[in-house]
């Protein structure tokens, strides 16, 4: 479906389009508070995005530190090169365990693989432990609509009911938050005792020690890395840091641009397995999943830069409105729009390079200064340059405007067509647009003309 | 100062009062300004839509008919933004209408003269592209008579997006509802900019829905004697 079919069906959906102009709005005002406290918010800014390029132009040399520092503490390391072969290593290693249960600190990646379709294939349940992800996987006809709050597109009173129908079997959870959330806390706790073997998803891998971070919110995220005792990660090869002395940079930018925090409530680093202490098995798979082919393209390659934190999506126009759903990716909003079709590939998604009027709040918010509206233009010459040998009635007609511009004598003709309401463009853009808003009426001359008829030739 | 008139191939055809407002605007403050005959387009719409080859010959052809001239003048911050990323050679001496009366004329009281109730919506490349900032605000402070007010949601997208608007039609008039209903909000006569392309926008809708409010240059703005 492109983008423009499936946000129409989400802007119907009145009520999501509040949930998440609410929430959006909230936590805009926030972050903007939380990034004005730090007087050298800009000069991270540029950090973060030097230390994400120079990981990404050395990214082999990283990959193998990591490895070698990941082994050295005892860990496993594996490669993957796509989503089929994480997944195969995940289920392998939960058969060796013998769980048919798996617990997961909510990850990206793994959506993006399709992780728990997997392993629920192979007879694996994987429960999302995450309060967000928990909210959507227990309503199958739910879908995530945030990479940091999947739930945003619903509110407090429609989660009650779904708990009251689910967790909490029929028991009334009234209106507080708090008691909501308890409902959760308890179906959650007996497996986090339980099940003997966690997934997670990694914010940071880093090169020099071998250390894994994950920052989250609630806890339920570090109660799958401490408690089972086998911990599987999976982690995007671009989540590599060089050094420990990074994090000093990522762990200002992450929580101000997600959460609109000083910083998140739980960060949890690890480095191989301890003695006596957490899982007693980990394993680290590394997936590129369409990564290094996305490094290929000097210009997209920026968008692997993305720390996922979601502020570009709290400020996008486009998302508030449509919502995350309307992006069919779990990269929802401009980041989704840039990341999604270079992942994937472009022919599968080739309408979203052109979900975005370019109006720049993205760029503005971006932690590590991704370029999101440059690299749209580029991905839609992309699309355009693949579309071309089709000749589409918009690339005649752009051509035919180029051709028109190209020299005075034509382009003073083709404004003379225009104010008629002919030419390609205007057969083309004029439906579109009258449907809902009035054209101005053509002015009686041109400026040119009128210049001429004032001042002459000149 | 002898300056050359950047009109953009959109306010040409369609907006040709921009475009008279400044050459008032400007000789008023003293400028000889020359408009050359041979400009058409600047490309932005071709690069924005992915036809960025097709607007190669475009730029060149900018550094050429505007080469001769030390200042360039527009009326468009959104045009103004492209030459000056994209056209080398020339485009540093480029200057969107506000920034060149502030900046290099040293003027905000461009003695103007409007008693009505405006408000202004700063567009998006006025903002994040060029970084105008409140330049636009301080000359309309310094127009007699003008009642100013302010906008809510002032920096969000009107939704216009060059081709947004068509090919996402309805997400821009999701967008375009929103911005719409603050201009009402504010109760004010004219909703005023620094790009007729948004303006042609937001007053698609404000005519569609018989409010009555009119969408103004800014140039006209601080042109007008009334």
């Amino acid at each position: 479906m492109s983008f423009k079919t499936a946000a129409r069906e989400t802007l119907q959906d009145a009520q999501l389009r509040r949930n998440i102009g609410k929430a959006t709005t909230l936590i805009r005002e926030k972050r903007l508070r939380a990034v004005a406290e730090l007087p050298d918010w800009e000069r991270l800014r540029d950090a973060g995005e030097a230390i994400k390029a120079s990981a990404m132009a050395t990214l082999p040399e990283q990959l193998e530190r990591l490895e070698a520092a990941v082994t050295a503490a005892g860990g496993t390391v594996h490669w993957a090169r796509d989503g089929a072969e994480a997944n195969a290593i995940v289920a392998s290693i939960a058969k060796r365990v013998g769980t048919d249960e798996v617990i997961k600190v909510k990850s990206l990646a793994t959506d993006e693989i399709e992780l728990n379709e997997a392993l629920e294939a192979e007879g694996i349940h994987a429960l999302e432990t995450d309060l967000a992800e928990l909210i959507v996987q227990l309503n199958p006809d739910d879908k995530q609509s945030h990479i940091l709050v999947p739930a945003i597109h619903r509110n407090r009173a429609e989660i009650r009911a779904l708990f009251e129908q689910t967790i909490a079997r029929g028991q009334s959870l009234g209106n507080e938050a708090s008691a909501i959330a308890e409902a959760a806390r308890l179906h959650l706790r007996n497996k986090f005792l339980t099940v003997p073997m966690a997934v997670s998803g990694a914010n940071f891998g880093i090169a020099e020690t071998g250390t894994i971070g994950v920052v989250e919110s609630e806890g339920n995220g570090r109660m799958c890395l401490t408690l089972p005792r086998v911990l599987v990660t999976l982690m995007g090869i671009e989540k590599v840091l060089p050094s420990w002395q990074d994090l000093e940079v990522f762990l200002q930018l992450l929580p101000r641009s997600s959460t609109a925090e000083r910083m998140n409530p739980y960060t949890s680093l690890w480095t191989g397995v301890t003695p006596d202490d957490g899982p007693r098995e980990f394993h680290l798979i590394l997936l590129d999943g369409g990564r290094t082919q996305v490094l290929e393209d000097e210009v997209g390659r920026a968008a692997l830069h993305c720390i996922r934190c979601s502020a570009c999506l709290n400020v996008c126009p486009v998302y508030e409105r449509v919502g995350g759903q309307a992006y069919e990716s779990v990269y929802p909003g401009p980041i989704g729009a840039i990341l999604t079709p270079q992942l994937r590939g472009l022919d599968a998604a080739p309408s979203l390079p052109w979900a975005s009027t370019l109006c720049g709040a993205c760029y503005e918010v971006c932690p590590v200064k991704i370029d999101i509206p440059s690299i749209l233009i580029h991905l839609r010459g992309r699309v355009v340059r693949e579309e071309q040998s089709k000749l589409t009635p918009e690339a005649l007609a752009m051509k035919g405007m180029a051709a028109a511009f190209a020299t005075r004598r034509r382009y003073e003709a083709a404004q003379r067509l225009a104010r008629l309401g002919r030419g390609p463009l205007a057969k083309a853009a004029i439906p579109g647009w009258t449907a809902m808003r009035d054209l101005p009426e053509p002015p009686k001359e041109t400026f040119r003309d009128w210049w001429k008829r004032e001042r002459g030739e000149g | 100062m002898r300056v050359a008139l950047f009109i953009t191939c959109f306010n040409d055809t369609l907006f040709p009062g921009a475009g008279k407002a400044v050459v008032t605007l400007l000789e008023r403050l003293g400028c000889e300004v020359d408009f050359p005959l041979e400009q058409t387009c600047c490309g932005q719409m071709h690069v924005n839509s992915g036809y960025g080859h097709e607007a190669e010959g475009l730029h060149e052809r900018f550094a050429r008919v505007f080469g001769g001239y030390d200042a360039i003048v527009s009326p468009s911050a959104s045009c103004t933004a492209h030459v000056r990323e994209r056209v080398e050679s020339i485009g540093g001496k480029v200057f969107e209408l506000t920034e060149f009366l502030v900046d290099r004329l040293g003027v905000t009281d461009v003695g103007a003269s409007f008693p009505h109730r405006v408000t202004f919506h700063p567009t998006c490349h006025s903002l994040r592209l060029l970084d105008v900032g409140d330049r636009p605000l301080r000359l309309l402070r310094e127009v007699r008579g003008i009642d100013l007010v302010e906008l809510e949601g002032a920096r969000e997208c009107c939704g216009f997006g060059g081709t947004f608007a068509v090919k996402n039609a309805d997400t821009s008039m999701a967008m375009l509802s929103d911005k719409v209903r603050h201009v009402l909000d504010t109760r004010a006569e004219v909703c005023a900019s620094a790009d007729t392309s948004c303006l042609m926008h937001i007053g698609g809708a404000l005519s569609r829905g018989r409010t009555g409010v009119r969408t103004m240059h800014i140039a006209e703005i601080l042109a007008a004697q009334e």
